[in-house]
């Protein structure tokens, strides 16, 4: 089982880095984002798992994108490396602090307390003039290890830097389900009751599973500020947090692949649909949602499991 | 020393007493039934040693260790583990999956993260287990398809994951059939007895806590009213006034003025 | 001191605002168990047709006394028609699913409701001032307020009262609390829980449009109104307690009086204190101020 996983994933990983090349810009810039994106739905798939909906990731994916500005801008760090490691922390502190009041609560009131947080971020961003308030700021093209891309290949590295990243941040989960701590995440969900009396502090997992899914997706915000090359207060946004959930529920649990595929289908579809319908884009969004909650429930990952035992 | 020793327990509900100044011990290897009407006190009691509920004053002891204040999930890793009313399964996953899970966490202090679920140790682990509680039939099967005797037999095989020696069994054969509750409580108390474990089991069926049972507890309202082997509490006037009901099968009414005697009158 | 007065009179008018557009929400999650995100597009819905309404009646001439009764009236009109056209249209197929995914529906339609809007009305502002400027200012110790924002909290009070009233007072009002406080129960007594289901979201979208629709003089009418109102209604719900009318009171309030404070002390503060005090809330009592019991588990 494994071995499949881990050949599927290197495989595909390394189609999409080889083909990548080959793609027009605005491909390239969508699938980098996409990816980015997709980290933060992985981290919210591992929360679902446990039966916890988030609707508050934003707070770490603008913690990702800020810190990275302000790692420029005050500090002059430059390298990619170095800002996704810096955003990726801070991420992770911050959520490892608030986990502590988080991982007491469930249901609706997690997403509630979830949102809040995000929004108090918000908040303090766009009253902040320091830091552009709702306008924000730009960020200064990373270079990587030295290397500063430009010209034909100025998005490149990037990239690479996001398939390598999706790469191994899901062969790392995908590991991480196969261990007894994974295995808990649906325990949890079934029966808390049972799993303290099974000598587990379900509090202690939970709060685990917030710093995992805020480091991801803290980890997406720097990739998403480096390719887009602004930060703004947007990232910290209800409606930010309202897209990973969407994307979620898109893809489905089925596969630890499921969210980057999820991911990149939506970005597709939003492009063609604010380019082709640019006044009912939302309509359109909106209907393909319903639609999928209606008719594929267990996400669009699962259609494509069914297509391939079909073929197999 | 006993293995368990509760002194003074009190626990009331706005004002309804469900514990009200226990106090007993429990020696190792003993195998002590608790009879009880609903709402007597029997699940609190249980509650409360496993730590799930707190007492409003009085010391529970296991081992000489005061574990009055302790988490469930501390207390079940001092070696005293419990199997619930309704059973307390993973109703998404298998039966082999419930047994793994519960065999993956019980090995170390803290879970790990880094090695795997499905290893050869602890599929062997849960072999053992499927076996020993006739579960091997059911082994691939969602535990929310389960007949009811054979998720209470998941359950009590997962309480007995971390290899308890103190094991609590909140009615075991409830929602079992007639013809099955025998055969229930013939496999749990045989393996049971094997791993040397002491067991407390809250029962309904007096016909199971008299042939089971070396000692039997007798709660009503808190209190417990009889402490004794079975055939004395059994018998007890007052136990088969407040317990067992007036006019049930092996119960005598007694003269309305008569004060309650010890002794049985069997 | 009279900094005070102004602090304590601007936090009841918000309060009074907040607690008419987030009791719908309450009601709805109090007896459905959804966390309805379209409220916020109810509330556009209300406040456009409103503010339409209101710009042709003033053009036509007729009496401006009774442009409130327009208001009122077109909320009512908007709010049963979509209200009815979405529950039993829609939501009714997905009560059996999962609370999150029913939250996403709604989050769905609330995309759909907006672009709906954008087709219908544009994305001009609009501006029905004429009822707000009607009822004139009031001067009180070198403060002065608007009527129509002190009118606001006779309005919230009228309308958590009637809705205090039938829920408490009335038969069917009783039916609904059985409703909430246990659905399973509910059934189990014979009671008709989907024809509860859809009343009380039709009470709840028509309260929603109506928080729109007397919002609309006073402010600017335009696309995003309802994301913004969302996030807000969602903090007082949850502060106060779903669906609790009380819960929803004192939610509002201490919502409407801290923003005030900070607006008038220290405007930084402004956005962020209203979710300092949703969480401050939930850390010290998770369900919110009005708890409601939960029976015993094993």
């Amino acid at each position: 089982m494994k071995d499949r996983t881990l050949w599927g994933l290197t495989a595909g990983t390394l189609l999409l880095a080889a083909g990548g090349v080959w793609l027009p810009n605005w491909a390239m810039f969508l699938v980098t984002v996409a990816l980015a994106k997709g980290l933060a739905v992985l981290g919210l798939l591992i929360l679902w798992r446990t039966g916890l909906m988030s609707f508050g990731q934003a707070l770490y994916f603008a913690l990702g994108g800020y810190t990275a500005g302000l790692l420029g801008q005050t500090f002059h760090v430059r390298d990619a490396f170095l800002l996704l490691a810096g955003g990726t922390a801070v991420s992770a502190a911050v959520a490892a602090a608030l986990g502590f009041l988080i991982a007491r609560y469930r249901e609706i009131f997690f997403a509630m307390l979830t949102m809040a947080f995000s929004m108090i971020l918000y908040g303090a961003l766009v009253k902040s003039q320091a830091l552009g308030s709702t306008d924000g700021f730009a960020i200064t093209p990373a270079t990587f290890a030295g290397f500063a891309p430009s010209g034909a290949i100025l998005k490149l590295p990037l990239f690479w830097l996001a398939c390598a990243t999706a790469y191994f941040a899901a062969l790392g989960l995908h590991r991480y389900l196969l261990s007894p701590m994974g295995a808990l995440a649906v325990a949890i969900r079934d029966n808390e009751i049972r799993v303290e009396y099974l000598g587990v502090s379900v509090k202690d997992a939970v709060h685990v599973k917030t710093v995992l899914a805020a480091a991801l997706t803290g980890a997406g915000g720097v990739i998403t500020a480096l390719a887009v090359g602004h930060i703004d207060p947007e990232m910290a946004y209800w409606t930010t947090s309202g897209e990973f959930v969407f994307v979620t529920i898109l893809s489905g649990t089925g596969s630890i692949a499921a969210p980057f595929a999820g991911s990149i289908l939506f970005e597709l579809l939003r492009s063609f649909a604010v380019q082709y319908s640019p006044y009912t884009w939302q309509l359109t969004m909106g209907s393909v949602l319903l639609l999928l909650i209606l008719f594929v429930p267990n996400g669009l990952w699962s259609l494509f499991g069914r297509l391939l035992r079909r073929a197999a | 020393m006993s293995l368990l020793e509760v002194t003074d327990l009190n626990k009331a509900f706005g004002s309804v007493k469900a514990a009200d100044a226990i106090s007993l011990a429990v020696a190792e290897h003993e195998v002590v039934g608790i009879i009880g009407a609903n709402g007597a006190g029997k699940t609190t009691f249980v509650n409360m040693i496993t730590g799930y509920q707190k007492p409003d004053t009085g010391r529970i002891e296991y081992q000489g260790r005061d574990i009055t204040l302790l988490e469930p999930r501390q207390i079940t890793r001092l070696g005293i583990c419990r199997s619930f009313q309704v059973p307390q399964v993973f109703l998404s996953a298998t039966v082999e999956d419930n047994l793994l899970i519960a065999l993956g966490v019980a090995e170390h202090p803290r879970v790990p993260f880094w090695r795997k679920l499905r290893t050869d140790h602890l599929l062997n682990e849960a072999a053992v287990l499927l076996n020993r509680y006739r579960l091997a039939d059911y082994r691939a099967q969602p535990a929310h398809q389960l007949p009811q005797g054979v998720r209470k037999l998941l359950d009590i095989a997962m309480a007995v994951v971390h290899r308890p020696r103190l094991l609590l069994l909140d009615e075991p054969t409830s929602g079992v059939s007639l013809d099955e509750k025998f055969e229930v409580m013939d496999i749990v108390m045989v393996a049971l007895k094997e791993a040397g474990v002491t067991v407390l089991f809250v029962e309904h069926d007096m016909d199971i806590v008299g042939r089971y049972a070396k000692r039997v507890l007798a709660f009503y309202e808190g209190l417990i009213l009889a402490d004794g082997p079975p055939e004395e509490v059994l018998g007890h006037e007052r136990v088969q006034e407040h317990v067992i009901g007036r006019g049930s099968a092996g119960g005598r009414r007694p003269p309305p003025d008569s004060a309650p005697k010890g002794g049985g009158h069997a | 001191m009279l900094t005070f007065v102004a602090i304590v009179v601007d936090g009841l008018v918000y309060a009074s605002w907040l607690f008419i557009v987030a009791l719908g929400l309450t009601l709805i999650f109090g007896v459905m168990r959804i966390l309805n995100v379209a409220h916020g597009g109810l509330y556009a819905v209300g406040a456009y047709t409103s503010a339409a309404m209101i710009g042709a009646y003033f053009r036509g001439g007729y009496p401006p006394a009774l442009s409130y009764l327009l208001m009122l009236a077109s909320a009512a009109f908007v709010g049963t028609i979509l209200g009815l056209l979405l529950e039993r249209g829609l939501l009714r197929f997905f009560y059996q699913r999962d609370e999150v995914i029913i939250v996403l529906v709604t989050y769905a339609v609330f995309l759909m409701l907006e672009d709906a809007i954008r087709l219908i009305w544009g994305t001009d502002a609009y501006f029905a001032y004429q009822p707000y400027s009607l009822l004139g200012n009031t001067q009180a110790g070198g403060l002065n307020f608007a009527n129509y924002d002190l009118t606001l909290i006779g309005l919230a009070v009228i309308t958590g009262g009637a809705l205090w009233w039938a829920l408490n007072r009335t038969r069917r009002g009783m039916l609904l609390r059985v409703v909430i406080h246990d659905r399973e129960l509910a059934l189990f007594m014979g009671i008709n829980v989907a024809r509860v289901f859809t009343v009380t979201f039709v009470i709840g979208a028509i309260l929603g449009a109506l928080g729109g629709a007397f919002t609309a003089p006073m402010i600017s009418v335009t696309f995003g109104i309802g994301v913004e109102v969302i996030v807000l209604a969602f903090a007082v719900v949850v502060i106060g307690g779903m669906g609790s009318v009380p819960g929803a009171v004192l939610g509002a309030l201490i919502v409407g009086l801290s923003r005030s404070a900070a607006v008038h002390l220290y405007a930084e503060l402004e956005l962020f204190v209203i979710y300092a005090v949703m969480t401050l809330v939930l850390a010290f009592r998770p369900q919110g101020l009005f708890v409601r019991a939960a029976a015993r588990k094993i």
